[in-house]
């Protein structure tokens, strides 16, 4: 894999976030006065490299989708720095770091063409209006690159290569299975020639038999197309076959990021060691006990004082209930914000 | 709608444009009801016969004046005075003075006797504007100065009241169809827009509107057709009108199209959209109004006649429509005096139209929601 430079990092960064902040504001009353916040992404930073899938895990509600949505400015983030290398937006055609929050929107609307997503629901996120042609189309007609027989060649053989066949162009997306609108989705992310792709729970809504062939297919598609994936999921099972490394999510935060063999053998975060124990074991006579978290996911809005996680933690000391731990990598390409991270030995799998 | 929206990419996919299936799946309900393809068929007759064809139906031209002033309708008789059956036929008129009252009577003369004829020459007129032609649906072969036949009496010109109420069809079915088609415009544009930006853009459009629905409406009427100059030719007045009337009644639609683009906004495929580079204009047109259109559809439906009684209720105080311009608003207005009534009663002829104008757009709305609306669980 990729070099690991002096300060730990890689040269060959795609994605790099720093202290990506989204509040949205909470309105009371006919003047919708701004009463308070919810802090849905409070400070994440991770970094995704070229050609390389980063699994995004946490708990419903944590702020997973608010994360992703926020990197291309779906949602604009209230505060922090999404560095991305682009292309088209180099005078050269040499890929270069730019700041996404700073772009006006002319480039940021070309800087789209680089980054696609895939959505968790594929009812809601294809037009019921369209057919299959006229979605996958969409992008290319957005940017002015649609050529009558020549896109629609590039069309047909995205639509082949998801599995799905030509004259299934006309079609509408209610005439579709659950997987198989997933797939029109991920033919649409890939019309332009994307680099990254935000797959937000790309196959949570769907059949498990479905969820292994789709996972397979973004599998493949990635080193077909050299593409990056920054992988949304709920639980740490999903991510652990298709991630290269994995960022660990709670309230709003990063908890931990590291390779994925290094964090499900070595994990440096009583939260992460929690989803471990809860991951469904190959081996039955492999003894371990699940951890169950007392209490609830904390309220966003209201998130507790200190470390997030101190109200659900066992580990937790006086120091976690008043200074929130910082980000920091403690072992070359593996980050955590626990204070107690060095002195802790936890369990993995 | 207003706003151009992007081509499509695959032209022959555009054809089918609400979704095949769906649309199949309307007509089939819609075919369901008998009561709203019972309203399709007699708006399509009304339209036709009133818009397309007055010069046709109607015996006489508009303007064509006789010294029947004010003769009641004719009776159209099957059997004559010896009891015998023929073919449809009417009796001459002849005017009477009754030296008493001093009133100018009607009295028919059973000597004289015109057979009812359908395709007679008459009047030259342009069929549709463009075909020279002088076939009238029917009429008696007759010297116009002789005898003619006013199947709902005759007005205080001499004017066949039947010829004016076909011709005054014209302008109210249109004055409602022009003016639903801009309010349309305006209020599905601005109900688009200001849902899908929120904020300020939101904020005036939705206080505008409540300010136009709660100033009474008959001052604001008056006021606005008062700056109307009275010099402007009538056609401009017409289309003045249905300006005003559009600009009133848009707020209601943008409303609820506003409500609807609320909903939709937060659908995932408009922030796909978004996600690949889409503009606000896009989004707004391609991806979230076809999501409002099935609704707008039936409200455009339901709220026609709303504007034909508004021409009409316009006209009747005066405030409408002028002569020479005839529009049911116009007659009504002549039918609608004491005078009218006691003496020329057939007058009030002109209001059957008006109502099956109406309950045959309200069948057509009725039959359409119970169609389009998903959730009606048929
Ligand atoms: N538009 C919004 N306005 C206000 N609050 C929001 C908005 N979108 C999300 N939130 C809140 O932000 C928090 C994070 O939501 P988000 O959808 O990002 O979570 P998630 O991790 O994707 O959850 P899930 O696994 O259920 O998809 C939640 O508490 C949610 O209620
Ligand atoms: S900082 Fe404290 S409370 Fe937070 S995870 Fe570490 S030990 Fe637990
Ligand atoms: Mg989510």
């Amino acid at each position: 894999m990729a070099e690991v430079a002096q300060n730990g990092k890689v040269d060959n960064l795609l994605l790099d976030v720093h202290g990506l902040k989204k509040y949205f504001p909470i309105q009371k009353g006919l003047l919708r006065r701004v009463v308070g916040y919810v802090k849905a992404v409070d400070d994440v930073s991770l970094y995704v490299r070229e050609g390389e899938t980063l699994g995004l895990v946490g708990e419903s509600g944590c702020g997973k989708t608010t994360a992703s949505r926020s990197i291309i400015r779906l949602y604009e983030p209230t505060a922090g720095q999404v560095l991305f290398k682009s292309r088209v937006l180099s005078p050269d055609g040499q890929p270069r770091m730019v700041n996404l929050l700073e772009l006006n929107r002319e480039q940021m609307t070309k800087v789209r063409q680089e980054i696609a997503m895939i959505f968790q629901d594929p009812i809601n996120s294809l037009n019921p209006r369209m057919t299959v042609a006229d979605i996958i189309a969409e992008p290319l007609v957005i940017h002015g690159k649609y050529q009558k027989g020549r896109s629609e060649e590039i069309i047909v053989n995205l639509l082949e290569r998801v599995g799905l066949r030509a004259d299934h162009l006309r079609r509408y997306p209610h005439e579709f299975s659950g997987g198989q609108r997933q797939r029109i989705g991920i033919a649409r992310a890939l019309a332009l020639n994307p680099r990254l792709v935000l797959c937000d729970e790309p196959v949570s809504a769907l059949d498990v038999s479905i969820q292994a062939q789709t996972l397979n297919l973004l599998q493949d598609l990635q080193k077909e197309f050299n593409l990056s994936y920054l992988f949304v999921a709920h639980d740490l099972s999903v991510v652990q076959h298709i991630s290269d490394r994995v960022a660990v999510m709670y309230v709003g935060k990063v908890a931990e990021m590291a390779g994925a063999e290094e964090l499900y053998a070595n994990p440096l975060h009583p939260y992460t060691e929690a989803l471990l124990s809860a991951v469904p074991k190959p081996d039955p006579l492999y003894k371990s006990e699940r951890i169950i978290m007392q209490g609830d996911v904390a309220d966003p809005a209201h998130p507790p004082s200190g470390c997030y996680f101190h109200p659900r933690c066992r580990y937790a000391v006086d120091r976690c209930k008043t200074e929130a731990p910082a980000f920091r990598e403690l072992k070359p390409d593996h980050w955590v914000a626990c204070h107690r991270a060095e002195e802790l030995q936890l369990k993995g799998i | 709608m207003a706003v151009a929206t992007a081509p499509s990419a695959f032209p022959v996919a555009k054809q089918r444009s609400v979704g095949q299936s769906y649309f199949d799946l309307v007509k089939y309900r819609f075919k369901k009801n008998k009561l709203g393809v019972l309203g399709l068929i007699l708006l399509v007759t009304l339209y036709v016969s009133f818009v397309a064809l007055p010069e046709f139906i109607a015996p006489y031209q508009l303007e064509n004046r006789s010294n029947f002033v004010e003769a009641p309708p004719t009776a159209i008789r099957f059997v004559d005075a010896n009891g015998q059956f023929q073919a449809p036929f009417i009796y001459g008129l002849e005017r009477k003075v009754d030296p008493v009252k001093r009133l100018r009577t009607w009295e028919i003369n059973t000597d004289r006797k015109y057979p009812v004829r359908l395709f007679v020459q008459g009047d030259e007129y342009r069929l549709f504007g463009l075909f020279p032609m002088n076939i009238h649906l029917f009429g008696i072969e007759a010297d116009q100065k002789e005898q003619r036949i006013f199947i709902m009496g005759a007005d205080a010109l001499g004017r066949d009241y039947f010829t004016r109420i076909m011709y005054g069809g014209r302008l109210s079915l249109m004055i409602g169809l022009i003016g639903q088609f801009l309010t349309l415009a305006l209020g599905v544009t601005l109900g688009v827009i200001s849902g899908y930006y929120g904020g300020a853009v939101d904020m005036f459009v939705q206080r505008f509107t409540e300010f136009l629905a709660a100033f009474p409406n008959i001052p604001l009427f008056m006021a606005l057709s008062a700056a109307i100059p009275a010099f402007w030719s009538p056609i401009v007045v017409y289309f003045m009108l249905t300006l005003i009337l559009a600009f009133l009644n848009w707020g209601g639609l943008a409303r609820q199209v506003r409500g609807l683009i609320l909903s939709l906004r937060e659908r995932e495929y408009a922030l796909a959209a978004k996600s690949f580079g889409a503009k606000d204009r896009r989004i707004m047109f391609r991806h979230l109004m076809p999501g409002t259109m099935s609704h707008v559809i039936v409200i455009a439906t339901l709220s026609i006649p709303g504007m034909i009684l508004a021409e009409t209720a316009l006209s009747w105080l005066g405030l409408g429509l002028r002569p020479p311009l005839t529009s049911w608003g116009t007659l009504l207005q002549d039918a609608a005096t004491v005078r009218a009534i006691r003496f020329t009663p057939w007058l009030l002829w002109v209001v059957p139209p008006i109502l099956l104008t109406i309950l045959t757009y309200n069948l057509l709305g009725d039959g359409l929601r119970d169609a389009l609306d998903p959730y009606s669980g048929r």
